[in-house]
């Protein structure tokens, strides 16, 4: 991001456009990657509700994969999955594998 | 209540909504904190203003010059998110009555367990005495997380923080945290709860009933902390299950002096050590010689949650 000078800067330090963080990626913090297996999703959207980075990615009331961009592998989608017949549609494997 | 009795909430019809905290910000990995505030803003339906305490949420969501928020938001510092929050309600409703304001609008503080319990008390008290139309969120994870896990008025009985550390002399937090949300209901607010994030719909529920109850709302509701409490990354909704099944953290709700208990795991109630075992601040606790400790600590909770029946029984819906 290109740097403001003094004439730029808005006053009182305000940030004007909302949401902007999503512009900042925060991906490469992860050490685990989480992985969808789709076939053992049964589409309940609790890695959705409980991600705390928003990178759970729901189209059409469908989880369709991950932000990886913000994802910080923390791994509370795979831990909450409950998955099909004791499968886990989401489970963690280590970056860069 | 209509708010409450819509068609009920699933997350499949949530997942409609505008996520109103941006990915990107710089809370750790697998803090309970956002997990807490992307659920409360997907309860509101209407334009809302947030005011923010100093803490892990506001110094990291708000990294200038990012924001991670997508609804107005303001910091002014540690102790004032409830006179802050305040003030803007109070100018809200000045020009609305001036007309130069149509829109319906809810006004929210969000503050961490040190800038509700401790720091941001006074200023919680007054705002909640003086009967602003607003809605004081604490996120508690029983410490200052953000500048290095010491000990607040939170914090419960026992804990390992840097302030108050395990060693020969003192085996972590001497005293009992205080119930602030009992506190707050003794203001005689229009309403006032515990939720938990493992529980969304009731999480939710709350913080629409809150919003549309007329007078000042508080909502206490537990965010697990895996640096301070020293545990993995991915335990942040199981910690806060068990703190609810063990009754550490009841899920009730005051809502103009009545009293509900909104889950009660009756014999399923699961001993403290369930909960407590899981978290490195709380090791000492099961090492031996420490029995009584442990002990004491289930006597807490046990003498918490049936004084919190009582209350339910005698100022419950008869």
């Amino acid at each position: 991001m290109k740097q403001m000078n003094w004439k730029e800067l808005p006053h009182a330090g305000t940030v004007l456009k909302a949401g902007n963080a999503n512009e900042y990626k925060t991906g490469s913090w992860r050490t685990y990657k989480p992985k969808w297996v789709e076939e053992n999703c049964i589409q309940c959207l609790f890695c959705w509700i409980y991600c705390p980075d928003s990178a759970v990615v729901v189209k059409d009331e469908k989880m369709t994969g991950f932000d990886y961009d913000h994802c910080k592998g923390c791994g509370v989608c795979a831990m909450e999955c409950p998955g099909k017949k004791g499968n886990k549609a989401i489970v963690m494997e280590e970056e860069g594998k | 209540m209509s708010a409450t009795q819509e068609k009920p909430m699933t997350l499949k019809s949530l997942s409609h909504k505008k996520d109103n905290l941006s990915g990107g910000h710089r809370m750790c990995s697998g803090c309970g904190a956002p997990t807490v505030v992307r659920q409360v803003l997907l309860a509101i339906d209407e334009p809302v203003v947030i005011a923010n305490a100093t803490g892990c949420l506001e110094v990291s969501t708000c990294l200038f010059p990012y924001t991670a928020w997508r609804v107005p938001w303001m910091h002014s510092a540690f102790e004032n998110a409830a006179a802050t929050a305040s003030g803007i309600e109070t100018m809200y409703r000045s020009l609305r009555k001036q007309g130069k304001l149509k829109k319906e609008m809810k006004f929210i503080a969000f503050g961490g367990d040190g800038g509700t319990y401790d720091i941001g008390f006074q200023a919680l008290s007054g705002a909640m005495e003086r009967g602003h139309q607003l809605l004081y969120i604490c996120y508690d994870n029983g410490a200052y997380m953000n500048t290095g896990i010491q000990r607040s008025s939170a914090t419960p009985m026992g804990a390992d923080t840097t302030t108050q550390p395990v060693g020969s002399k003192i085996p972590g937090k001497t005293v009992r945290r205080k119930d602030l949300t009992r506190i707050m209901a003794a203001h005689n607010v229009a309403y006032a709860a515990q939720a938990s994030p493992h529980n969304w719909r009731d999480l939710m529920t709350k913080v629409k009933k809150a919003l549309a109850t007329n007078g000042p709302a508080y909502m206490g509701i537990m965010a697990p902390c895996n640096r301070g409490w020293r545990t993995q990354t991915n335990d942040s909704i199981l910690l806060s299950r068990l703190a609810v099944d063990t009754c550490y953290w009841p899920l009730y709700e005051v809502e103009g002096g009545k009293w509900t208990i909104n889950y009660d795991p009756k014999d399923k109630k699961k001993p403290i050590a369930e909960w407590l075992k899981p978290q490195g601040r709380f090791k000492h606790l099961f090492a031996p010689g420490n029995e009584a400790l442990l002990e004491r600590f289930q006597k807490l909770v046990d003498d918490d949650w049936e004084s919190l029946q009582k209350l339910a029984a005698a100022f419950g819906a008869k």
